[in-house]
């Protein structure tokens, strides 16, 4: 790449420095057979040294006089010309290396370039996030305030430069580029020893897919997670193993018949997906019964059949009826008007979706249809995230932003794999289950959302505890829960998971036994985690919570007491 | 026939004859070797350098190597040309000549490569 520079400067820096030598040949020649005086009146001609000399300071349009003599007039005569010559020359040769670094293609070539270096000089493993809109920026940001380093690639300038004018925790390299292209991917460090996975976020499905493709053709270890709205491009990325599509509409309608069937269950997964930190979710409780439908695009859709799935009947109110192939029955109107939520039969719904693509459209028909029959279920499509305050204001009951809920999507698989198949299981347990988990979690956390986090018993993921197992000592699920502080407390935390090869074991038993090569999966109070990790690490703090015993372990000490 | 290469050949050619002729002569007798030749040879080659700029080949990249070379044994005798006259005020004697020459000696043999090497070229270019 730097090589290509060069030589496109070598070469197009030809004819101005050919123009500069020409000059410098002709000018100092003239002058020297100029003939001139010395101080004495005697004939003497300049000699190379002082000729090269004056048209130095004369080409730059320094002039320090006649030197080493007063000159003749026809030195005199050739000097003005020279200086014409001479400064033409000079305009011609700057101007022409100015141009040349003006030079968009050149331009490019080195922000490539730096682009390229600053991707070879990640240390930590990183994603390839690709498209950097409302859910790039929150994804980026999670990542790089977590364990990772981001590479961001967006086909706008613009929004190239908003990333770096924000304060990351890490330098984030980004680059503005079609990254459906295999050199852009290559470029932001697709086949760099760290990279972990590519995130395809682009609002065009072909776009995700072609770059789904390239990653996986490309380098097949990374993981490859990719947004998309249709279902046939879904089955597409899907087919070529791509490891997670998500897919916004879909999801957020699966997760609203979840609250519809089993509300508990669907709490607790807001709960565990949540940011640490954050407020507790509120449980929601979505009545069954008629809902009114506003707007049947691709969100609307997959609500519908969702809600279907549930058993509840729907009334779809939509603009366009044949264009979206809406079915029977449905009202025809924008649903922002009284007339048409009327025709809908309002008054007789208990909960209404307004799903259009237009946030002014949406909230209007909220609030339209709140004067119409107070006590309606709400919950309202946001599709732009500088609208957030606006569906704060309006009191929704469920709002489906698109962004966040990709984010969060990402950001459970990227950091706790584990916790997709923890949330599987989830899927398959009774309502009761889960009412009982949260009844269990909740003293634990008070009013924050849980931290959720993995621990990997080897020798690298939880050393001390790795070697009492591989010892052959025996540890339980309990004795790992206590305090290394004071081992009659109990940690703020539980174990939702353990995965022993392809075993999975829900909720173990506080005596079931942990075994070296076990991955955990905790929810607890935000700090446990830190807590925890003074067991795992330590021998002191775990012999003292397997026994009880504390004190001097050195080797030294253990031969005192005769121990070998 | 190439307009391009009959120039850039020219040049080539050029700067090894000026180069030779300010050469030839007894090597510390100023009286052979004349300023305005080695003038004319440190123009002829400056120019033959900026014609090999960005030439991508491998035999490109020698030739501007073997120029640059020549360059510098030339712009070296220079120096020491002027020196010599203006700074330590000995003049012409018969060493500083010698130094003059034997730099403008390296040189040709510099020049020497880069028209063999063309000359290599064009023969493998009939074929």
């Amino acid at each position: 790449m730097n090589n290509q520079a060069i030589f496109v400067i070598l070469r197009r820096m030809r004819a101005p420095l050919l123009a500069l030598i020409t000059t410098y040949a002709v000018t100092v020649l003239g002058l020297v057979l100029m003939p001139g005086v010395n101080a004495q009146g005697e004939p003497e001609r300049l000699s190379f040294f002082h000729a090269f000399y004056i048209i130095t300071y004369t080409a730059t349009t320094t002039g320090f006089g006649e030197l080493p003599h007063p000159f003749s007039d026809a030195q005199r005569a050739w000097v003005t010309f020279s200086m014409y010559l001479s400064i033409v020359a000079w305009l011609y040769a700057i101007g022409a290396l100015i141009a040349l670094v003006r030079d968009p293609t050149f331009q490019r070539v080195f922000v490539e370039s730096r682009f390229a270096a600053a991707v070879r000089r990640i240390r930590e493993p990183f994603y390839i996030v690709c498209g950097y809109g409302d859910t790039g920026t929150v994804v980026v940001e999670a990542l790089v305030n977590g364990i990772f380093s981001a590479v961001v690639i967006d086909r706008d300038e613009t929004r190239i430069n908003e990333l770096a004018l924000k304060d990351l925790a890490r330098p984030v390299p980004a680059l503005a580029a079609d990254a459906s292209l295999p050199d852009t991917l290559l470029l932001a460090g697709l086949e760099h020893p760290r990279c972990a996975g590519v995130i395809a976020l682009y609002a065009d499905d072909h776009t995700n897919l072609k770059i789904a493709i390239s990653a996986k053709l490309l380098n097949p270890q990374l993981q490859v997670i990719c947004r998309a709205a249709s279902h046939d491009t879904q089955a597409n990325m899907e087919s070529f193993n791509t490891d997670a599509v998500i897919n916004p509409f879909d999801s957020f309608a699966d997760r609203l018949a979840m609250a519809l069937h089993s509300p508990d269950s669907h709490l607790l997964y807001e709960w565990l997906t949540a940011s640490p930190g954050e407020p507790l979710a509120r449980r929601i409780n979505p009545p069954r019964g008629t809902w009114v439908l506003c707007g049947y695009g691709r969100f609307g859709k997959a609500l519908a059949r969702h809600m279907e799935y549930e058993g509840v009947s729907m009334v779809i109110i939509e603009a366009t009826p044949e264009r979206v192939d809406a079915p029977e029955g449905t009202v025809r109107g924008r649903g922002t008007e009284a007339v048409t939520l009327r025709e809908a039969h309002i008054e007789r719904a208990v909960g209404i979706v307004a799903g259009t693509d237009d946030d002014a459209n949406n909230l209007s028909m909220i609030v339209t249809a709140r004067m119409l029959k107070p006590g309606l279920f709400m919950v309202a499509r946001q599709n732009q995230r500088e609208n957030e305050a606006l569906f704060e204001a309006a009191g929704l009951d469920l709002v489906m932003q698109r962004s966040r809920a990709i984010a969060r999507r990402i950001l459970s698989l990227v950091s706790t794999p584990l916790l997709i198949h923890f949330l599987r299981h989830l899927r398959h347990e009774s309502n009761d289950w889960a009412a009982q988990l949260i009844g269990r979690l909740q003293p634990l956390i008070n009013d924050e959302a849980p931290e959720v986090w993995t621990v990997d018993v080897t020798p690298g993921g939880a050393s001390a505890l790795h070697a009492a197992l591989s010892e052959g000592q025996s540890v339980s699920c309990g004795q790992l829960l206590s305090d290394p502080r004071d081992r009659d407390e109990r940690l703020r935390a539980l174990i939702l998971l353990i995965r022993r090869g392809e075993e999975e074991l829900l909720l173990p038993a506080a005596d079931a036994q942990i075994e070296a090569g076990d991955r955990l999966l905790f929810a607890g109070r935000r700090g446990a985690a830190r807590t925890l990790d003074l067991t795992l690490f330590n021998v002191h703090a775990l012999r003292y919570v397997l026994s009880g015993a504390s004190g001097p372990n050195g080797a030294l000490w253990r031969w005192l007491r005769g121990e070998a | 026939m190439n307009i391009e290469k009959v120039i850039f050949s020219f040049f080539i050619v050029l700067a090894l004859t000026l180069n030779f002729g300010f050469y030839l002569g007894e090597i510390h007798n100023p009286e052979h070797h004349n300023v305005y030749e080695l003038f004319a040879t440190i123009i002829v080659n400056l120019i033959a350098t900026v014609l090999k700029f960005g030439e991508r080949t491998q035999m490109g990249a020698v030739l501007l190597a073997t120029s640059l070379v020549a360059d510098l044994g030339l712009i070296a005798a220079a120096l020491v040309w002027a020196y010599a006259v203006y700074v330590a005020g000995t003049g012409l004697t018969g060493s500083v000549t010698a130094v003059i020459v034997s730099l403008a000696g390296g040189a040709l043999l510099a020049n020497a490569v880069s028209v063999v090497l063309l000359v290599v070229e064009i023969s493998l270019l009939r074929r």
